[in-house]
Order: structure tokens, then sequence, then C-alpha cells
């Protein structure tokens, strides 16, 4: 058993189903996102406000964000375990990564709910 | 036929870096000899190249080597494989290096040591023995057969990168024959032991191993395998 503080899950198995189910929410909104723009006859600033106006976009949107937040943070707690080997760059690494990827969402939620 | 050879060298006692170091050897006309009788023949020529091997029949695991790029056993291997007019042959890749092509395996063993590599029943000792039916006999089938050479674990870039957290290929391998094992009454912790972020999960399914392995397991099946196990325990 080998302990670690900074991870987002707290298992190896864990961290693993998580990177599962945003990768396949993230799929779902991309496949939508696509779908949305190829099939729309016009698009301009009435649609996009119209689609992100219904509630149930934007709860979509905020769980895609949740989504990349939480992919991020596991991949880039992968990524750095893997190649940054001094233990100060390593833990300022992951404490940005985590800070950016909570303040991408807060952001985020805001804008989603200002439209 | 003359053949080339360009062999790394390095003598802790006496050099400041490692070196590769090119040799030439006569090689009979169609035959089709393994790279462990050439290295011994170039011993002759230079008896300070330093190498293990013991069966030279690939069974004892001793001369894994990376030759021409790919991890191999020495004595298994025919020159004939190995593609390009100079054989490059280096340790393994990953671990310290003692001198030339012998290295310190003892981060391999360590990672093996972890997972209590032996059988463990808790419950009453049989009068006779512990039996197993054929069907559960044959789920070690491809999991026994290890003979902890290594080329697995040295080929594996995560296992390069964590050698003192991730278990590597072969590691997990031998921890998934004592999981499978119907005789067995500890999986629940043997299972507890691995779940962690690195020991099992630190596999990227890259497959270097399975590309690599002189006794063709496939430890990234095992390695799935042991996944599946800690999924149906956590959900
Ligand atoms: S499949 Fe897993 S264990 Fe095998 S080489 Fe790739 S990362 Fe290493
Ligand atoms: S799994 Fe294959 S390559 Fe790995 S140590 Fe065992 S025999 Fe060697
Ligand atoms: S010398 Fe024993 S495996 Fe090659």
């Amino acid at each position: 058993m080998v302990t670690s503080a900074t991870s987002l899950g707290r298992s190896g198995l864990h961290d693993w189903i998580i990177q599962r189910i945003t990768a396949v929410v993230l799929a779902a909104y991309v496949i939508y996102f696509l779908g949305f723009i190829f099939s729309a006859e016009v698009i301009e600033f009435s649609v996009w406000k119209h689609l992100f106006s219904q509630v149930w976009f934007k709860v979509f949107s905020l769980l895609a964000l949740a989504s990349i937040v939480f992919h991020a943070w596991i991949g880039m707690w992968i990524v750095s375990t893997d190649y940054i080997k001094p233990t100060g760059i390593r833990l300022v690494f992951q404490a940005f990564v985590i800070l950016f990827c909570f303040a991408c969402l807060i952001w985020g939620a805001q804008i989603l709910w200002g439209v | 036929m003359k053949m080339k050879f360009s062999i790394y060298r390095y003598n802790p006692d006496t050099d400041t870096k490692p070196r590769m170091q090119d040799y030439e050897l006569e090689v009979e006309e169609g035959s089709d000899m393994m790279v462990l009788d050439a290295l011994l023949a170039l011993k002759e020529q230079d008896s300070t190249l330093a190498f293990r091997r013991s069966c030279r029949e690939g069974v004892c695991g001793s001369d894994g080597l990376n030759m021409n790029g790919k991890n191999g056993l020495a004595c298994i291997t025919p020159l004939s494989a190995l593609k390009g007019n100079t054989v490059v042959i280096r340790p393994l890749p990953g671990l310290p290096v003692i001198r030339d092509l012998v290295v310190d395996m003892a981060q391999f063993y360590r990672q093996y040591e972890k997972v209590r590599p032996y059988l463990i029943n808790n419950d009453e000792p049989p009068a006779r023995e512990h039996l197993q039916s054929p069907e559960d006999r044959s789920k070690l089938d491809g999991l026994y057969e290890c003979i902890l050479c290594a080329c697995c674990s040295t080929s594996c870039p995560s296992f390069w990168w964590n050698p003192d957290k991730f278990v590597g290929p072969s590691g997990l391998l031998q921890a998934y024959r004592f999981l499978i094992d119907s005789r067995d009454t500890e999986t629940q912790s043997r299972l507890a032991d691995l779940d962690d972020a690195y020991s099992v999960f630190r596999c990227r399914g890259i497959m270097n191993c399975v590309d690599v392995c002189p006794k063709g397991l496939n430890p990234t099946q095992a390695i799935g395998h042991i996944r599946s196990m800690l999924l149906k325990q956590g959900v």
C-alpha cells in the first residue's frame, strides 16, 4: 500500500473509476455539442442564448466542466508523479493544478448561471 | 562471416561513465548462434566483459539483456533474429548497473516480495494436503511459469518512473497467481494491499511487458484481472 495525499480519490480504484466516468460525461457532452452545431441552420447570438438559458443544459454544461476538472486533476497528478521528482516542485505543481481547477469550476458556474 | 557487436561497458572501479565498446566475431556461415554463445566467445577475446548466465536454456532467468533495443534472454535469442549489421547489447534498462551487463535487481525483488509470493492458508491444516480441482489448477496456467527474468518490468515505462511504488508486470503476474489460487485464504488482504494509486493502477496498458516476455506470458491480462477483482469488491 502506497499512500498519496494530493490525489483526488482515496484509492487507486477510486481515481480509476472517476477517470472513466468523467470521460463518458465528456464524450456525451462533445457529441451533443457537435450534433447541435451541425444540425443548427443558423448559429447566432439568440440561438446560443436559448441553448444556454435552458436549465437542463446549464446542469449538463456544469457537469461537463466538473468532469474536465476532476479528469484533469487525476491526469495531471499522475503526470506529475511520473515526471517531477523533486518533492518541492511536485507539491507546488500539484497545488497549482488543484487551485486552478477549482477556480475554473467556480468561474464556469458563475458564467453559466449568468446567462 | 564477421559480425559486429557494440557492447555497453562500465566498471565502477576504473570508469567515470559508461561507454560502448566495439567487438568483432567470426560466426560460421549458416550456424545460428545464440547471443549468449556469442557473448561467451567474446569473453574469450576480452576476459573483462561481465554478464550473468547459468542454465543457457531459458529456464533460470539470469541473462535478461537489452539486445538491439529489445529485452530478452540472451541464451534463447538467435543472432539471426536481430536485424541490422551491428548487434547492440546493453544491460536491462532502468536498473542500477553494477558492472557491464550486470544490473542490481534489488528493486525488482523488493516489488516481488511485496506481493507475498507464497500460498497463505489460515484454515485448519488438512490431514494430508490442500486439494485443488483440475479446473482451479488450470487457472494458474500462464502465471506460474514466470522465471523472474525482469525483462518485462524493465521494459515498462511506468516501472522506470516509479520502481519503488509500482509493483510492475512481473510482480503483478505473481500477485494474481496467488489471488486466483483456490487454496489461498488471504485474497481480501492481498487486494487491500494493492488498492492504491501506484501498485496496480500505474499500469497504463502499454503492453511492452507482453511484447518482451520470453516465456510468452501476458502480465497485462493478469493486471486487468486484478483490476476487475478490485472493482467487484469496491463497487
Ligand atoms: S501493460 Fe502495464 S505493466 Fe505492461 S508494460 Fe505496459 S504499463 Fe507496464
Ligand atoms: S513475466 Fe515473463 S518477462 Fe516478466 S519476469 Fe516473468 S518470465 Fe520474465
Ligand atoms: S542462461 Fe538461464 S535463462 Fe538464459
